[in-house]
């Protein structure tokens, strides 16, 4: 009996087919505990789900590359949803025409102020340069500032972490902050949330929000783009 | 007759997601052709977004396929934060300053630009519409 379990999980943890039903089923765990707790911003399913996950795949002993050969087949659709955001975007069209100098000004302020303060509190409570490096981009969508890590000397698989981890950050606390510092319309709310924490941001604003959804998505492009060209420079005169 | 219909449908949004991933493809090709530093997802954004603009509106059938990408988005982010197990040991070294930095960067990021956003847009847009749920966004 033992021995036909053995082979099962041998099977079964070769296959991706595990991996992938794991993936969907810790997502969709991760969103039934965020409805049954009333939406509550906290509990994000990103989060729930990734803390099962690594829970479940340390407890087998089963490593992230493994892993990783069934999960590709989600991973991979952020690319077609990247592309899909430009839905919403169009649907606002207006409302950015409108604003075009005012989301210009906070879009740079606010990237700006991700790597000022990232590396300057990483840096006053003595994290390591390796840390500093790939910390500078993490307000930025993942494959975007793992390249800029690497050309600064960081380590792109640590900044995809970070960046992961910011996105989770700003999609759990920003909404929190907001309501706090008394911002409540829709489109400084998406600009501030895409700007602070990219994809993971803008994909809960537009659970939200058509309007929050597009100026996140927005934001989310434009702060790759302000990022990967200020950084480097501003990088190559500070150190 | 029925399943004429649903056929209709099926590829109708096969040809939708030919456009996405099209558009996802020509961005990668500029990308490398142009050696921009911006990842071809969201160059193919911009191109998807011009392409609207030139075909002045979405179908309806390309709404449906996007937004079902869109609404699914916060799940495609799993596999890569799992990716967090790789750097245990030394986000546990650092944790501390790796955690003040990241919640504080974030929490400024996030108040100085809708801050800013809202200080500079603030009198076009004092309509008193409040869209959706103020609370929850």
């Amino acid at each position: 009996m033992d021995k036909g379990l053995d082979e099962i999980w041998v099977y079964l943890s070769a296959s991706p087919l595990l991996a992938l039903t794991l993936t969907l089923a810790a997502y969709q765990l991760g969103n039934w505990i965020y409805q049954k707790g009333g939406r509550n911003p906290l509990l994000n399913p990103v989060l729930i789900a990734v803390v099962v996950l690594v829970s479940v795949l340390m407890a087998t002993g089963t490593d992230y590359a493994t892993y990783f050969e069934g999960a590709q087949f989600v991973h991979f659709l952020l690319g077609a949803a990247t592309v899909s955001l430009a839905l919403p975007l169009y649907r606002q069209i207006e409302r950015v025409r409108q604003s075009a100098l005012a989301i210009t000004v906070s879009l740079l302020a606010g990237s700006l102020t991700a790597v000022a303060s990232a590396v300057g509190l990483a840096w006053s409570l003595g994290a390591g340069e390796d840390i500093l490096v790939s910390l500078a981009p993490k307000s930025v969508t993942a494959p975007v500032a793992m390249a800029i890590a690497e050309q600064l000397g960081g380590l792109p698989s640590l900044t995809a972490v970070l960046v992961i981890l910011t996105g989770i950050v700003g999609a759990a606390l920003g909404p929190l902050l907001l309501n706090l510092i008394g911002v409540k319309d829709m489109a400084a709310r998406g600009l501030a949330i895409g700007t602070a924490s990219h994809g993971i941001g803008t994909a809960r604003a537009l659970q939200v929000s058509e309007v929050a959804g597009a100026f996140a998505g927005l934001a989310m492009g434009l702060n790759a783009l302000a990022t990967a060209i200020l950084l480097p420079l501003i990088w190559s005169w500070v150190f | 007759m029925s399943l004429n219909f649903v056929d209709l449908g099926l590829i109708c949004m096969i040809f939708y997601l030919t456009v996405i991933f099209g558009c996802q493809l020509a961005g990668e090709l500029l990308k490398m052709a142009l050696e921009l530093p911006v990842p071809g997802p969201v160059i193919g954004m911009v191109l998807l977004f011009a392409g609207l603009v030139i075909h002045r509106g979405i179908p309806a059938d390309f709404a449906k396929v996007g937004d079902a990408f869109l609404a699914n988005l916060s799940l495609l982010f799993v596999p890569a934060g799992v990716g967090v197990m790789l750097h245990m040991a030394m986000i546990g070294e650092q944790g501390l300053a790796i955690s003040v930095a990241l919640v504080g960067s974030t929490l400024a990021t996030i108040s100085v630009t809708a801050l800013i956003m809202r200080a500079l847009s603030g009198r076009r847009n004092d309509d008193g519409i409040s869209e959706g749920d103020v609370s929850d966004g």
